[in-house]
């Protein structure tokens, strides 16, 4: 069971909402028993029922007195990794089973006030550490195109719980490519934004200076309303921007450069994006590629020329060194990050140790799983004096000249850059159970947006793997702010083609 | 041998933010336990630290008045290690990109003007405090409890350079440093509630070396005797230590007040890797010329130029336009007391602050800012001495009371109401005088007998008659007059 199907959008259920034709709390009484009832029992960490009809009766409320925004009533989940008042918040870890933490994340709060209805939380890697969502400490998760299989990483709880249609959206973080990825391994449509355009505040740091919030939907026209509902400054959060080239970093920026774009490209005629250049970087479509990726991508672009883009080869040169880039500076940062759940405040302590030490050793071991402790040792080390500059500054200086390619890239020679999300489609579960690094080079192609902080969305634009039930997404990266019009394009792509609309139920 | 003492204190100052450095948290002292401790100050999953501006313009403050460079972009760090009362296991300071460059301190020493070069100034968050009583843990264990009240506290870390070369130079440093920051309201300066700490870096080599010996870090000073006392210390047991044929290891050391020693707390072999680099959740912090110069648009006339115009100004010798701008309360009150006095009695006004209030604030262990006499009634008193109403002695009897607040503290109405103005009309002394010679023929004849004495005791009489009140002078030549005439 899943949401009504006659539904499928945002802007149709909203609709029905404000027309009141179906009521929040209907909509949410179900959303809840099809949650408790879906196929993978640990796609959720924390349902709460009372919480959840207490959001869709405010709705309700405000779908009564017309006061309704295109949110209201429209369920949704968030990642584990956003703080929540009431629903438990535990980053998929052990270390916070049983924390509540005592306010909500800037995004939580503002989605809230928009008339969202939260369903509860959702799982991901433990600490938003991993690509396959195997990380976290509550069970694996089942991509719903294929249970035997991954549903990517690590908001890989969001992209399936949007997948299997028991959410309209659901919120995600994105710190190597942890929107993008699970998106396309889900078909379903996933956006991070500009680093600094949502706030951080209440989001549980894994890596500060990548770390940033998006959201996941079916399609980039149901992005347009919740991206632009959790955008905008927060004095919380200091690396929040207040301005974004001129225009006030505001709920509203996102949504008006969107429909901006949107008349531009409906006043084109059947050329609507006469003019666009997109640069396909030659690196993204080297060897590891699959070929059935590659043939998907190139579909999509082709479609794109048809509609009057222009296709320009572009190099991005340091592509590869992105991947031990990233695999510097985040752990760097999530060593220290991390070092806060020591078992002396909150969290997790052991039962049984000898001294303070000895407590704090105990706790982090226990509590912590395998792949969060390899990158708070491999974050460690790189800072240690003597290996600070051959490492951390270096890897600084490799973010930096990345950061140029990109630059110039999107100074000279396009307006946007398309090339594939992943290598593959999703892989089976516990296939990478003895290669520790498989998984870190599948991040190839999302890695370099969040060294620049670019925006860069996935869409469906395909299918492989056995016999073609797996999605296969393309990637789209922006210039800084650029959302609106990335949103825009693939909006107009989704108008061309229907990539997005198969869903799992289709095939079972 | 003959041996030299090289000494570089690092100083913790407290800056006078309401709210903490990057929580909005009270900065209130002596709450109860837990009471000021935020969000962010718990360091909870989620939580990010939010720059208060407050603590900068203290900083850029501070740098104005000592002459360092302001970093127009300086960086905060993180200093990486775990300790149950630095809730983040990590540190926010800054470390490469200090916000304050370079700068000296002026101050005297035995008359002699001395310079001390500052190395920095950097900005950081204080961390909390250990409670080694009797707790319960969440498995029933015994436990220490942890006090968040103070962590995030902003400091100002101020570095000096190795200069200085006797605990006495460290010490009038410390104070002329201490003055500087009370002075500026950016620390309030009270070092009994750790607003002010010091660690001394001590080292010792032969007299004419030119290399530093290994030096030893004594933390947490919070007096100046106790940082006399244990660099006298510290600096004995390493010229003992080299003399007996050992050497000095670079440790980290912690006086002891009540033994007088100072004792190992790490050393170098075990001193932490703090793994500093750039916290990714701050921006740089970029101060704007203009922000600077609203920062010194804003300062109060430094202490070396209002002691220069105090000399200028009101005539004031070296020392007491010294030893009035040693506190800017102090400065203050001067400056108010002397605009109510006509020109050239401020001197007056600078014994009277230095010497009868001085004392009484003593005594009652309160600061100028709270003397129950404030300068404009002192102002009144005074010109009642220099007009000639009263003498010095009785004013001394009209100051108590206006200290107790007899008649509102108004000098004037105590005159008055006390009947204390001089006595200076010549008929009303001639009475007295006449009294006086006719009670004591005695004396007179001592007088006559060539006993000078015997003047004073009758000059003595005739006060007495007149309640203290007789202008002395008029007493003098009346009695000359009516004995030798």
């Amino acid at each position: 069971m899943t949401l009504p199907t006659q539904y499928p959008s945002i802007a149709s259920l909203g609709k029905a909402l404000r027309e009141r034709r179906i009521s929040a709390l209907e909509l949410a009484t179900d959303a809840l028993q099809a949650a408790r009832n879906g196929a993978d029992p640990h796609l959720f960490l924390h349902i709460d029922d009372d919480l959840t009809r207490a959001q869709a009766r405010a709705a309700d409320a405000l779908l009564e007195r017309g006061n309704a925004g295109p949110l209201t009533g429209i369920p949704i989940a968030h990642k584990d990794l956003f703080v929540t008042r009431g629903w438990r918040t535990t980053a998929a870890s052990r270390m916070l089973a049983d924390y509540v933490s005592p306010f909500d994340a800037t995004v939580v709060e503002r989605l809230e006030q928009a008339g969202t209805v939260s369903l509860g939380k959702l799982s991901c890697d433990e600490f938003a550490m991993g690509s396959g969502n195997e990380n976290s400490a509550f069970g694996a998760l089942q991509n719903p195109h294929d249970p035997e299989r991954i549903p990517g990483g690590s908001s890989g709880g969001s992209a399936a719980a949007v997948a299997a249609g028991l959410v309209l959206g659901a919120t995600g973080t994105d710190s190597g490519g942890s929107v993008r990825q699970p998106a396309a391994y889900c078909g379903v449509s996933g956006i991070k934004p500009t680093y600094g355009t949502v706030s951080r505040h209440g989001v549980i740091a894994y890596a500060s200076s990548l770390d940033q919030a998006g959201v996941l939907a079916h399609s980039a026209a149901d992005l347009v309303p919740l991206l632009d509902t959790m955008s905008g400054f927060d004095e919380r959060d200091s690396t929040s921007l207040e301005s974004c080239d001129g225009v006030a970093n505001a709920p509203g920026r996102i949504a008006a450069a969107h429909d901006a774009w949107r008349h531009q490209f409906s006043q084109a005629g059947r050329q609507p994006l006469a003019g666009l250049r997109i640069g396909v970087p030659q690196e993204f479509f080297g060897s590891g590629l699959a070929a059935e990726v590659a043939d998907a991508v190139e579909a999509a672009l082709q479609v794109f020329e048809a509609l009057g883009a222009l296709r320009v080869d572009i190099s991005l040169p340091l592509t590869r060194l992105a991947i031990p880039a990233y695999y510097v500076i985040a752990p760097a940062e999530a060593s220290s990050n991390l070092a806060r759940f020591d078992g002396v405040h909150f969290g997790y302590r052991a039962p049984h140790y000898q001294d303070l030490a000895d407590m704090i050793r105990r706790s982090r071991s226990e509590a912590l799983g395998p792949e969060v402790r390899k990158r708070i040792l491999v974050g460690t080390y790189v800072l240690s004096h003597g290996y600070y500059d051959a490492y951390y500054l270096q890897a600084q200086r490799v973010r930096r000249m990345v950061a140029n390619d990109y630059q110039q890239a999107l100074d000279e020679a396009c307006d946007i850059i398309m090339g594939p999300v992943t290598p593959g489609v999703a892989r089976r579960r516990g296939d990478h159970d003895d290669d520790p690094i498989a998984d870190w080079l599948g991040d190839i192609y999302t890695l370099g947006a969040n060294l620049v902080g670019l925006p860069a969305l996935s869409i469906p634009c395909g299918r492989g793997g056995p016999a073609a039930r797996l999605p296969i997404g393309l990637q789209i990266i922006g210039r800084h702010f650029d959302e609106g019009r990335l949103l825009a394009l693939a909006d107009c792509f989704q108008q061309h083609t229907d990539w997005h609309q198969y869903t799992p139920r289709q095939t079972s | 041998m003959s041996w030299e003492t090289v000494i570089g204190l690092e100083v913790h100052a407290q800056l006078s933010t309401q709210s903490k450095i990057f929580s909005r948290s009270s900065t209130r002292f002596g709450a109860a336990p837990n009471t000021q401790a935020s969000v962010v100050d718990m360091a909870l999953p989620g939580t990010l630290p939010v720059m208060n501006h407050g603590a900068v313009e203290r900083a850029i403050c501070f740098g104005l008045a000592v002459g360092a460079r302001v970093a127009e972009r300086s960086i905060f760090a993180r200093k990486n290690y775990f300790y149950p009362d630095l809730p983040k296991n990590y540190q926010i300071s800054q470390f490469e990109h200090p916000i304050v460059i370079g700068g000296q301190l002026k101050f005297l020493l035995d008359d002699q003007e001395h310079v001390i070069r500052l190395t920095r100034a950097h900005l950081e968050e204080d961390a909390g405090k250990s409670l080694h009583e009797h707790f319960t843990g969440p498995h029933g264990e015994s436990s220490s409890g942890i006090d968040l009240n103070r962590a995030g506290t902003p400091l100002l870390e101020i570095v000096s350079e190795p200069e200085m070369r006797s605990a006495a130079q460290a010490v009038a440093y410390a104070r002329a440093l201490h003055a500087l920051v009370v002075w500026l309201g950016i620390c309030d300066g009270n070092m009994q509630e750790g607003s002010f700490r010091v660690d001394a870096n001590v080292s010792v080599r032969p007299r004419g070396q030119a290399e530093f010996g290994t030096r030893c870090e004594i933390k947490n000073l919070n007096s100046f005797r106790f940082l006399e006392r244990a660099i006298l210390h510290e600096a004995r047991r390493q010229i003992e230590l080299i003399e007996d044929g050992g050497t000095v290891i670079q440790e980290t050391r912690l006086y002891d007040a009540e033994l007088d020693e100072t004792r190992s707390m790490r050393s170098k072999e075990d001193a932490h890797d703090y793994r500093y680099f750039p916290d990714p959740d701050l921006p740089p912090l970029v101060l704007s010329p203009e922000w600077i110069a609203a920062v010194r648009a804003t300062m109060p006339e430094l202490p070396a130029s209002r002691q220069a115009r105090f000399q200028a100004e009101f005539g004031l010798g070296a020392y007491d336009a010294a030893q009035l701008t040693m506190h800017r309360s102090t400065a203050d009150y001067f400056e108010s007391c002397a605009a109510g006095l006509p020109a050239g009695q401020a001197k007056q006004a600078a014994n009277w602050i230095l010497g009868e209030l001085g004392a009484a604030l003593n005594r009652a262990d309160i600061g100028i800012a709270e003397s129950p006499v404030p300068p404009d009634a002192l102002a009144g008193l005074i010109r009642r001495i220099t007009d000639g109403t009263i003498s010095n002695k009785l004013a001394r009897e009209v100051f108590t009371a206006m200290w107790s607040g007899e008649c509102n503290g108004r000098a004037d109405d105590i005159i008055a109401a006390r009947g204390l103005q001089q006595i200076t009309d010549s008929g009303a002394i001639e009475t007295l005088v006449d009294q006086v010679l006719e009670a004591h023929p005695q004396i007179i004849e001592e007088y006559r007998a060539g006993k000078d004495k015997a003047f004073n005791s009758l000059v003595g009489q005739v006060m007495k008659a007149a309640r203290g009140k007789a202008n002395p002078q008029q007493v003098n030549t009346l009695l000359r007059q009516k004995l030798g005439g």
